[in-house]
């Protein structure tokens, strides 16, 4: 019964927020415009790329076009969730947060509902195009199993990308001016997983690998679809693994909100 | 028409650069996230480049480094990021205090924003530079005249920024909401100023459309000047497309100003 009243109350949040973006119809269409272009920018840099060469890092347009679609769906769906926690330092300089802490829901559900920007449906939807189309010319040996991990991919991109949102918004518990650092790991992540992990140098792949797993949110799994193995000699098994690490990482997120939660003393406002 | 005497317009930027100077651990997060992206930029040109036999469209490996790193070090000096201060004090109503100040309200934030512009240089633009030449290299510029038009490039370039930027803002006198506005003009910057591609890897019809924008001299401008793209003959005549923009920008945002002007006589009465 409890857990049913915070889903209504969860409920009453999302919608008052829709309903707040449906009044302004003007400022919401140019917004959703706005993310529709940005995929049209952004894949304008590969289109750029492959206009003067016709492999980037062993891969051709098609095969890195599959990754950005890929990337950019998984990264819209963690921006629409959960990408406006970054607000995070704003909400404690204003004392909003402790707000937060005063009600009987959780603050990191009250941080999350705390906007729900429906123009980033925008972004999302064009990731699709662009992942239709990298799908019609790319060339997959079809089975179940790489269908399914098809399916599954941008979901567990999007918890991935969600858990990086997530504990590195925690550093506003510890710096009220540091956010942007937070910038290097969620938008940093989005851009490198993009690309082949073969045009980076070892420590940067390493890195966002094992403690930032971007290459789990389109890279590896796109190896995983082509049968390809990983040049770089990971093992082969590994590229099926994103939705075990976005599980993981949803885990390491958690705990670190918590810490940060604990160490929480308020701005004094 | 009013002008503003030098007296003022030096103090205005002193106000800006100290103003700015304050937010020491954003200065240091932003490095870090510069450099951050740096590196992945430049890791995506130089597997282009390897692509291409080693250099492509002119840049070789040292030149591709030292426009990543000019690119990014530029960032914060010419200011391509989301920026809505004066439209937050259109829509809070503040800008009547503003208008009401015996100086020129388009001159009067410019020289703030030449004095925000030196801060950046100096705490978020020399680091990152720095730190690329040493680790991936870098074309030092030898080209006399280049070299002498240099400084006046990057003072145009933020000329150029800020009258786009003014005129962007100034749309809230008629938009409630600019937030997406914002966006699409961030994303015009980031493609056709060339801060995520150099404008030479375009195709022919692209280069066409981004030279028939402002936003190369914002940022490919200077950026030639340093990589040696543009030298002599070339490198004066790009400093002069830049003297033109910023005229012809800054004439445009004062006739903008009018126009909006005469609308809050209206709405505030």
């Amino acid at each position: 019964v409890a857990e049913a009243t915070t889903a209504k109350a969860y409920g009453a949040l999302v919608r008052s927020r829709v309903a707040a973006q449906a009044s302004y119809r003007t400022s919401f269409a140019i917004d959703l415009g706005s993310q529709l272009l940005l995929v049209v920018v952004e894949f304008a840099e590969v289109y750029v790329v492959f206009h003067q060469v016709h492999s980037l890092g062993g891969f051709d347009f098609g095969e890195v076009a599959l990754m950005y679609g890929l990337a950019v769906c998984a990264f819209g769906l963690a921006d629409l969730v959960v990408g406006h926690v970054d607000r995070l330092p704003y909400y404690v300089r204003t004392g909003t947060f402790d707000a937060f802490l005063l009600r009987p829901l959780s603050a990191l559900g009250q941080l999350v509902t705390s906007d729900f920007a429906l123009r980033r449906l925008g972004r999302v939807a064009s990731s699709l195009v662009v992942l239709v189309a990298a799908l019609s010319v790319v060339d997959i040996h079809w089975t179940p199993a790489r269908a399914m991990l098809l399916v599954v991919t941008p979901l567990a991109g999007g918890v991935i990308f969600s858990a990086v949102f997530v504990a590195t918004a925690t550093i506003g518990f510890y710096v009220v001016e540091g956010m942007e650092f937070a910038n290097a790991f969620t938008y940093g992540g989005n851009y490198l997983s993009s690309f082949p992990f073969t045009v980076f140098g070892t420590a940067i792949r390493r890195f966002f690998t094992f403690v930032i797993p971007a290459a789990f949110v389109a890279y590896l799994p796109t190896l995983a679809l082509l049968g390809r193995p990983d040049p770089a000699g990971l093992p082969g098994w590994l590229p099926w693994c994103s939705p075990a690490v976005a599980l993981l990482s949803a885990a390491a997120a958690g705990l670190a909100w918590r810490a940060g939660l604990r160490r929480y003393v308020g701005a004094g406002s | 028409v009013s002008v503003i005497a030098v007296g003022p317009a030096v103090a205005l930027a002193g106000a800006g650069f100290r103003r700015w100077s304050t937010y020491r651990q954003a200065a240091v997060a932003g490095v870090f996230v510069n450099t951050v992206f740096g590196v992945i930029k430049l890791s995506i040109l130089l597997g282009v480049a390897k692509s291409a036999g080693g250099t492509v469209a002119g840049y070789d490996r040292a030149s591709l480094s030292t426009y990543a790193w000019v690119s990014q070090g530029l960032i914060a000096v010419v200011m391509i990021f989301a920026w809505t201060e004066l439209a937050d004090r259109v829509r809070t109503g503040d800008i009547a205090v503003d208008l009401a100040r015996p100086v020129d309200l388009q001159l009067a934030w410019l020289a703030a924003d030449l004095g925000r512009a030196a801060w950046g240089l100096l705490s978020r633009a020399l680091v990152p530079i720095a730190f690329g030449a040493l680790v991936f290299g870098f074309h030092w510029p030898t080209d006399a005249t280049a070299l002498v038009l240099l400084p006046a490039s990057i003072v145009l370039a933020v000329c150029v920024s800020f009258a786009m930027r003014f005129m962007v803002n100034l749309l809230a006198f008629w938009l409630t909401e600019i937030h997406g506005i914002v966006l699409l003009y961030m994303l015009l910057t980031g493609l056709l100023g060339g801060h995520l591609v150099p404008v030479q890897l375009f195709p022919d019809w692209l280069q066409t459309v981004a030279y028939a924008t402002p936003f190369p001299a914002m940022m490919q401008s200077p950026i030639d000047l340093v990589t040696g793209q543009a030298t002599g003959f070339d490198a004066a005549r790009e400093v002069a497309a830049q003297l033109a923009w910023a005229v012809a920008l800054l004439l445009l945002g004062r006739l903008v100003l009018a126009r909006a002007t005469r609308r809050l006589v209206v709405q505030g009465g």
